[in-house]
């Protein structure tokens, strides 16, 4: 294992921004939750990284990452649910055009 | 006891007043019944006051008085009171017989108890109902519409007789005098729908108001002179002294200047020339009013008024004396308007014209008696000529009621009032033929037998007496008229023959007319027998000059009765006989105004005076209110100025509005707060756009800024 | 540059390239294909990390799962966005910008910290990485409440979808 942990930070980071990127900037509703997973994602590899760098004993971090797994699971399932209940209802995907809560 | 009693002699007629008015002035009989239910009760009054004022001796000296404090003026009261001395006790004598017997005929006159007119609409006089009998139809008289609005005017006009007459002041005698005033301005102008009526009653308004005016000044000057009102301390000869000897304006004494004064509000009121224009035009009114207000009552008031200022005229003069300035005056407008209405009578058509002139001529008479200092004999003429004038305009009244009888039978449209269309009455009428004829004898001065010729003789017998052998010529030859035209009045109403069919179909009026007449006679022809001079040839001496003795008493001094002469009564045998003579003779052939001499158009015009004031006073007068006040003044300038104002207040609002309010603070303040609000909120609204991405980055960028200033900052 | 490093890089590569293009491409459904490709490669940076079952796992759920739904809910709402014009929104440098931003500041702090430039030391011996965890997540003392939370968490989120993908009868 030579790979220094800053490597997988900045590796994490690197696909964190690109997640954040994805979210704020694409029209489409599922392509935005596409970037939420990125992120998720970029999370997870964070926590499975410091728990093998720092102390792989500690399971925590393991379990820290199935957890993550789980809400990531929930909350897509729900994400997706409301993306298509929305669609129904308004017959568009484009986050832009689903802006009735506004002032 | 006769204290309380005189203070209540006004009042009967006062509530008759106000009972009619409020209560029943749709019930004709309980309105009449209560107006000459009050006259009755003032009458007896009057009466009971009188008889006990004969029982006193010397009750010149002992008067019925009694006096309150009224208005407190500083540290003493104006009293006001009531009073009877002899002179008013004469008076009250004379006014309650003719009210009782003119409120007793006003019944008859308005036709109580006939039917109510076809066409009859209050306001005008009224027009006569068509009724069948027995399938035929015709017309009857009609009652008066506002039948009892009259007898409530007229017992309101009583009230301000006797007002006038118990009063022992100036100002309640004042008050008594404007009521009637106001009285004459509502009887004369009774049948308001006529414009004739109308305008008679503002002409009589103004033309006593012009004379008011100055009599008010009179009191006024009294007042600030003596400090008191009432006659007791007005004629104590200490304050009548320093009256007569404290020079006032134009070279007259106050007692001068004051005498003018209340003698010029005389001329007003007692219709003298030059304010004698409202008298004949005041004939419009029904004839009840002609007898009361102008023959009997007012004009008398103002003679009365006068007699009682005597004291003060007289001031400083005696007998012998020549007479001063305010009494040369007063001699000069009596004896004057004497002569001027006796010519104007002569040519009047109109039976109660004639009257009105007469009255005027013989106001004339009196004025000029008073003038010449005869006390008495102004009163005993003030007296007599109030029963015989009453007795005539009643009778006068009489007549036009059968004329309109006769109209109304024939359909025809004749004036009833026309002499010209009248003749042969007596026959037809007789009862009023005979009081009538008893009158105008009266009115002549018929020797002995009728008490004109009493007051008369005596107002000759004193001119001729005192020296005023100008006065004494002029009222010689109106004496002379007066007999003349009192003659063709009576030649062409009564005698010969009937000259139109109304006049055929005429007939006698109702008791209630006649009998007043009665009793109107009796008077005119007894009641110069209580002042029959005691050097009377033949007659004098016997029964005592009652009259004399009686009324003189008034003045602190009797006046002396002026020696006999035979030159005033063969002058008044001769001016009264020959008169009567000459009438009867020229007018028993004269059938038409054509043929009638004296239709001169200058005596029918009555000297065109009507025609000068309407030019001198009237016409300025219109022109100043509506040309000058009205429309230079008020319109051009006064609302030039307002409607500047105005223009200038409205720009200015107008202009806040525009400038100030609209702009400043409707659009920039009110419209501009919110506006700037609106866009703000509107460019801040676009925070919440409902979007996520946008809160997204927009929190993200907040969050990577702080990052930044706390790693910079802090760290 | 040790075989680890370069498995590494090449890992790495596979997974930014991968997300890259999930970001970017335009046709959705490629940006979900992308996606598994990402998924695929942090599945094998798991395993590299010695925690096998979440590499597992990984493959499973995440992709076996998520990435299906995602590409079920592609094809659902395929109509209405037809995957012509921009699929980025207009003011996607601010994004862009952003994101470098906070990259450029965590690459920062990570390559501040010298603890971070250790390469990892061994696994000390002995160590069932799955049993520990399987014994983590069910014991008392350790993870088991928040691995029944999450649990209901799931029940929760399945009914919550199936609720709302169902929605009302119109």
């Amino acid at each position: 294992m030579s790979v220094p942990l800053s490597w997988y930070l900045i590796l994490a980071a690197a696909l964190f921004s690109i997640g954040l990127f994805g979210v704020l900037s694409r029209k489409n509703a599922i392509a935005i939750l596409l970037g939420v997973e990125l992120m998720l994602n970029a999370v997870n590899i964070n926590l499975v990284a410091f728990w093998r760098y720092l102390d792989p004993s500690q399971m925590g971090g393991q379990v820290f990452a199935v957890i993550v797994f789980a809400v990531a699971a929930a909350e897509v399932a729900v994400g997706l649910a409301l993306i298509i209940s929305v669609y129904r209802r308004r017959k568009t995907v484009v986050a832009d055009e689903i802006d009735l809560m506004k002032w | 006891m006769e204290k309380y009693i005189i203070w209540l002699l006004p009042i009967p007629p006062l509530i008759s007043f106000f009972a009619i008015i409020l209560f029943t002035n749709k019930r004709k009989a309980v309105s009449h019944g209560i107006a000459i239910g009050a006259a009755g009760l003032s009458w007896l009054g009057s009466m009971f006051i009188f008889i006990r004022a004969l029982g006193v001796k010397e009750f010149g000296r002992q008067i019925f008085g009694s006096s309150i404090n009224w208005l407190p003026t500083g540290s003493t009261w104006l009293k006001v009171g009531v009073q009877i001395d002899p002179l008013s006790a004469v008076v009250i004598f004379f006014v309650a017989w003719t009210v009782l017997a003119i409120f007793i005929y006003s019944v008859g006159y308005h036709n109580f108890g006939q039917p109510k007119g076809d066409h009859d609409v209050a306001g005008l006089p009224p027009h006569g109902a068509t009724i069948s009998e027995h399938g035929q139809t015709h017309s009857v008289p009609s009652i008066e519409p506002m039948y009892s609005r009259f007898f409530a005017f007229i017992s309101l006009f009583a009230f301000g007789m006797y007002t006038l007459v118990v009063s022992d002041n100036l100002l309640t005698l004042f008050v008594g005098w404007e009521i009637m005033g106001l009285c004459s301005y509502l009887l004369i102008g009774f049948w308001f729908g006529k414009p004739s009526a109308r305008n008679a009653a503002v002409k009589a308004f103004m033309t006593t108001r012009i004379g008011d005016v100055f009599m008010l000044l009179g009191i006024a000057f009294v007042y600030s002179f003596t400090g008191s009102l009432s006659f007791s301390e007005i004629f104590k000869p200490a304050m009548l002294t320093a009256l007569s000897s404290t020079p006032a304006f134009f070279g007259l004494s106050a007692a001068g200047i004051i005498g003018l004064f209340l003698f010029i509000g005389t001329v007003g009121k007692s219709a003298q020339w030059p304010l004698h224009v409202w008298l004949p035009d005041a004939m419009e009114g029904p004839t009840p009013v002609s007898a009361m207000i102008h023959a009997a009552t007012m004009v008398s008031a103002g003679v009365y008024m006068i007699i009682r200022m005597f004291p003060l005229i007289s001031a400083g003069w005696t007998e012998g004396m020549p007479l001063n300035t305010t009494m040369s005056a007063i001699a000069f407008i009596g004896a004057f308007t004497a002569l001027f209405a006796a010519s104007i009578a002569l040519a009047q058509n109109d039976i109660k014209r004639v009257l009105a002139y007469s009255t005027i001529s013989q106001l004339g008479f009196m004025v000029a008696a008073l003038g010449i200092g005869a006390y008495v004999a102004a009163a005993f003429h003030l007296v007599t000529h109030a029963f015989f004038k009453a007795l005539l305009f009643l009778g006068s009244g009489s007549v036009i009621h059968g004329m309109e009888h006769g109209v109304l039978h024939t359909g025809e449209h004749t004036d009833a009032q026309d002499m010209f269309n009248m003749g042969g009455l007596r026959k037809k009428m007789p009862i009023t033929f005979w009081t009538f004829l008893i009158g105008g004898l009266a009115l002549s001065g018929f020797p002995v037998l009728t008490a004109g010729f009493w007051s008369k003789d005596e107002i000759f017998a004193e001119a001729f007496g005192k020296g005023h052998i100008v006065v004494f010529i002029t009222l010689a030859v109106a004496a002379f008229l007066t007999a003349f035209y009192t003659m063709r009045q009576i030649t062409l109403t009564f005698l010969g023959e009937p000259r139109t069919k109304a006049a055929e179909h005429a007939s006698e009026t109702t008791w209630t007319m006649t009998v007043p007449l009665i009793v109107l006679a009796i008077f005119a022809i007894g009641f110069g027998w209580v002042g029959i001079p005691a050097q009377f040839p033949f007659l004098g001496g016997h029964i005592a000059n009652w009259f004399h003795e009686f009324v003189g008493g008034t003045l602190t001094e009797l006046p002396q009765e002026v020696g006999f002469s035979w030159v005033p009564l063969i002058t008044s045998l001769v001016v009264a006989l020959g008169g009567l003579f000459c009438g009867w003779l020229v007018y028993r052939k004269i059938k038409s105004p054509q043929e009638d001499f004296l239709q001169i158009p200058v005596l029918k015009n009555k000297w065109y005076f009507d025609e000068i004031y309407d030019y001198v006073f009237i016409k300025p007068a219109t022109w100043i209110a509506e040309k000058f006040t009205s429309l230079y003044m008020d319109q051009t300038v006064i609302d030039g100025v307002l409607h500047s104002v105005a223009r200038f207040s409205l720009f200015l609002g107008v202009s806040f509005r525009t400038y100030i309010d609209k702009r400043v603070i409707n659009e920039f303040m009110g419209d501009g707060t919110g506006n700037v609000v609106k866009t703000s909120g509107s460019g801040l609204r676009k925070i919440q756009a409902g979007r996520i991405q946008y809160y997204m980055v927009a929190s993200i960028t907040v969050l990577v800024i702080f990052a930044l200033l706390f790693y910079f900052l802090v760290l | 540059m040790t075989a680890d490093r370069i498995i590494f890089i090449l890992c790495a590569a596979l997974i930014l390239a991968s997300g890259l293009m999930v970001v970017i491409t335009r046709k959705l459904i490629h940006a979900a294909l992308w996606l598994v490709a990402a998924l695929f490669g942090v599945a094998i940076l798991y395993a590299i990390l010695q925690a096998s079952f979440l590499a597992v796992v990984q493959v499973v759920v995440y992709i076996g799962a998520i990435a299906i739904l995602f590409i079920f809910a592609v094809m659902l709402t395929r109509r209405e966005m037809l995957d012509k014009g921009a699929q980025t929104r207009s003011n996607w440098w601010l994004p862009a910008l952003l994101g470098f931003l906070i990259l450029v500041g965590l690459v920062f702090l990570i390559l501040g910290q010298p603890a971070f430039a250790q390469p990892a030391a061994a696994l000390p011996a002995g160590i069932d990485t799955l049993r520990s965890l399987g014994t983590a997540l069910i014991s008392p003392d350790a993870y088991v409440l928040p691995f029944e939370v999450a649990s209901v968490l799931l029940l929760a989120a399945l009914v919550g979808a199936v609720y709302i993908a169902t929605g009302k009868k119109e």
